[in-house]
Parts: structure tokens; sequence; C-alpha cells
């Protein structure tokens, strides 16, 4: 694979986040996937930075917090009364 | 299941010191504090004095809570700070200053172009898939890994990220755009070769 160095790609690059968070002005918005539109190499970049991005949201990486450290937690701060009023 | 947004904690209840509602508090963050501390520091006893760190500071500071930020911004700057205070107790050899945004320009530049982004939602969410997820997060460097957590997995803005770690904005950017394209090539290291098979 050649190394992804065009000077248009390093731009695309630095807005990157930018553009999936859908922060940046339509003008740019527009430049830039002019510029997709033509570089398979950005493209497969952009489709896996947002892969990536969707896997971390994904519920499986969430996880509760173990009864027993709640336990511990409302122990320590004296609030053992509402143990039971999970809200 | 997401306590904190469907939850409406009364601030004037807190600051008159109304127990009942500091339990609902506690019980509405100490799920996305214990994780963050957990991604910060690596083990269950550590995210777990960070957790209590955090409420007990809360409770020591809850009278002078100016408002500035929102509530829970303001718990995630405790929370930050007091897992960046365990790091640099754990680990002191490691650098939590600002990443300069032109310094290591290179380290961007991708490397990895298959496109594992058409795989199945059950391929890439494997027992495996999921652990290369975690362990991709857990190399990255604590300046942007904390970054990384708040932005992307617990949600707040960059604006909240920024109030929360007392950055500039184009600081959070800048981190963040680099720990997503770390993770990137990390995830292309592993998927890629499956989407060439599968080819």
């Amino acid at each position: 694979m050649n190394r992804h160095d065009h000077e248009n790609c390093e731009q695309l690059l630095g807005s990157l986040s930018e553009y999936i968070d859908g922060e940046l002005t339509p003008e740019l918005c527009e430049e830039i996937e002019k510029h997709l539109a033509g570089c398979d190499d950005c493209r497969v970049v952009l489709n896996t930075t947002k892969r990536t991005i969707d896997l971390v949201h994904a519920p499986i990486e969430k996880p509760d917090l173990p009864e027993d450290v709640r336990e511990r937690l409302f122990k320590r701060l004296k609030l053992d009364d509402y143990l039971d009023q999970k809200s | 299941m997401n306590k904190t947004m469907s939850l409406e904690i009364s601030l004037e209840a807190l600051i008159a010191g109304d127990r009942a509602e500091f339990a609902r508090l506690v019980d509405a963050y100490s799920a996305p504090i214990y994780r963050l501390g957990l991604r910060m520091l690596g083990t269950p006893q550590d995210a777990e004095d960070v957790l209590q760190n955090t409420f007990l500071n809360v409770l020591t500071h809850l009278s002078t809570f100016e408002g500035r930020s929102s509530l829970s911004t303001w718990l995630y700057r405790i929370a930050a700070n007091e897992a960046l205070m365990l790091i640099r107790k754990r680990k002191p050899e490691v650098n939590l200053e600002p990443v300069d945004a032109e310094e290591n320009a290179e380290d961007l530049l991708p490397t990895q172009f298959a496109d594992w982004s058409a795989l199945p939602e059950d391929e890439l969410l494997s027992g495996e898939g999921k652990k290369i997820l975690d362990q991709a997060i857990q190399t990255l460097p604590e300046s942007m890994r904390i970054v990384f957590l708040l932005r992307d997995v617990e949600g707040l803005s960059i604006k909240e990220t920024a109030d929360a770690l007392n950055l500039t904005e184009t600081n959070v950017k800048t981190r963040l755009l680099r720990a997503r394209m770390f993770l990137r090539e990390q995830l292309s290291t592993y998927y890629g070769e499956r989407a060439t098979r599968e080819e």
C-alpha cells in the first residue's frame, strides 16, 4: 500500500473529527466531499473512523456499577439509609 | 440505560443538604465516573478510589459551586482531577501536559487502508473484537485517553470536555482527532485482515 501523504489528504485528516461530528461549515463539507469522491484511501479512513466511534458507542461498552461498589460508596458517604432507594 | 439524562437533580436541594437528593445524584453519576476511573487507571480498586474521592469532594465543595458550568460538567471535572492525581501518584513518569498540535504531526498519517467498515456488527462486537477495542483504548496515552473517554464514551460536547479538563476547545479537538486516528489504526490492523479474507 502506498503511503497516504497527498497534501489534500493531510488537510482532510486534520478536519476529519470535526467533519464526522458535523461541526464544519457547509462550504468546508462540500470541499471535503469533493476530495472524498476522488480519493479511495480517504474514503476508507473516513468510513473506518466512523465505524470505530460507532463501536465505542455500542451499549456493550457501558457496564453498570457493581452492587458491592455502590454499597461501599454509600457507606463512605454516610448514605446507608438510601441504599434501597435506587432511582 | 442512561440515568443521567432522564434524571432532574435539584441544585437547590443539594446545597440545602438534602441527603435523599444527594443519594439520587450519586446514583445518577456513579456508573460513568467508575467507568472513567476504570479506563484511566486500569484496576477496580483504583476506580473505586476515584469514585469515592470524587463524591467526598463534591460533598465538601457543593456549597461553593457557582453554577458557571453544568452540575454534570463540574462532577466530571472533579472525577477527571481525581483520576489524573492518582495516575501521577501511580505512574510519575507519565506526561499529562497538553499535546502540541504541531508536534509529531506525522503520527496522524494513516498507514492502514483496508476497508472493514462493512463487516457485520456481530462480528465487530464479538468477544475478541470487544477485547481488541478495550486494549486499544488502554494503550492510548493518558492525556488523549481522558479526552476520548469524556467525549466519545460518555458523550460530553467539545465545550463540556474542555471545561471539565480545563483545556482549550482547540486542544480537545486535537487530542480527540489523534485518539480516534490511533484507535482506527489499531482496529484496522485487526479487522483489515478479516475484511480482506471475506472479499
